[in-house]
């Protein structure tokens, strides 16, 4: 399962709901307001780190750039393009956008 | 929205006449818009319109017009900086009207 | 916004005005829609004070770049700001600090204030408008 991830996780439980929720081995792909989760410093950064055990986590690189973010992701946080995201989708059976 | 030919070239503009893609723009454009606002382009006009392209490369914005006089003296001195001056080159509204010709979207705040 | 039509004669009351923006660029048009509305009572020469806070502190980012989505980069308008005699910036040192950021990661001068500051500036206004 791919899970997709919109919202920012510093105003919305969306990100909070998915990472409760995701069985192991899932994808999450962080896109638009979501991708602040995926930065170094914030508060759901700790979050992030602790569901990279189970989770494969994925954020959108022009949504990061786009906010200034590009230069503070986290390690391990895959970073993809447009075509990263359309190889994410095509890999997974199901996808579920979170929103 | 309204589609013109300008010098052989199809451009969108929106129902007041600004350009939609301020990428377009060339000097043709300019030309052509400054006909249509009954314009006669000189080089003092055109030091206008190259500083609102400035502008809205700086800031991503169309400055009002109190805006536009005030920072026009800061960098082109007062004797330009002021209404009459540019009222005198763009009668019917220095903001508005060099906006245009710049082809930049109709300032924020202009009623 | 009717306070303002007794201001045609242009020697009209000042009123303390705050616009509180709490949202991230891009993902809304909060953002953007704010700073046009702000950008917009420059022109009635009213008492303006710029607040930042919770998401909204991302708004200031530096270093942003929005080709990648094709949308505008508004974070440039900011610096516009002083040019329309909006000079009151201030950011919640609470959002901030829990966003990882500081002063130097933001793209205009801004005074930072503690929650008791803030409680007081917003107390003092005569309008608060929220984006």
């Amino acid at each position: 399962m791919l899970h997709i991830v919109n919202k920012s996780a510093t105003e919305r439980s969306s990100l909070e709901s998915c990472l409760r929720l995701a069985t192991k081995g899932s994808a999450v792909l962080l896109i638009e307001d979501a991708v602040y989760a995926a930065t170094k410093g914030g508060a759901a950064a700790a979050k992030i780190q602790a569901a990279q055990a189970d989770l494969k986590i994925y954020a959108l690189g022009p949504d990061l750039a786009a906010r200034g973010m590009a230069g503070r992701v986290l390690d391990g946080v895959n970073v993809v393009d447009y075509g990263g995201f359309v190889d994410l989708v095509a890999e997974h059976s199901n996808c579920q956008s979170w929103l | 929205m309204p589609m013109v030919n300008i010098a052989g070239k199809e451009v969108e503009v929106d129902e007041e006449g600004y350009l939609v893609d301020l990428s377009q723009w060339n000097e043709d454009i300019a030309k052509y818009m400054a006909v249509e606002e009954k314009v006669d382009l000189t080089d003092a006009h055109w030091e206008v319109v190259n500083f609102l392209r400035e502008y809205y490369a700086e800031y991503q914005i169309a400055p009002a017009v109190r805006v536009l006089t005030k920072a026009i003296g800061k960098k082109l001195g007062p004797e330009k900086g002021n209404n009459k001056y540019l009222y005198e080159l763009f009668p019917y509204g220095p903001a508005k009207q060099a906006c245009k010709i710049a082809g930049l979207p109709k300032p924020t705040g202009c009623i | 916004m009717s306070d303002m039509d007794m201001e045609d004669d242009g020697s009209g009351i000042v009123k303390k005005f705050m616009f509180l923006n709490r949202k991230a660029p891009h993902g809304t048009v909060y953002a953007l829609e704010g700073l046009e509305v702000v950008l917009i009572t420059a022109a009635f020469d009213q008492d303006v004070s710029l607040v930042f806070t919770d998401d909204g502190v991302y708004q200031l980012m530096k270093g942003i770049d929005t080709k990648g989505i094709e949308v505008k980069d508004f974070s440039k308008t900011y610096r516009a700001l002083e040019g329309y005699d909006i000079e009151k910036l201030y950011v919640d040192r609470t959002s901030m600090e829990a966003r990882g950021l500081t002063e130097d990661d933001l793209i205009v001068d801004v005074t930072v204030m503690s929650d008791d500051e803030m409680k007081n500036l917003m107390a003092e206004q005569d309008v608060v408008i929220s984006f």
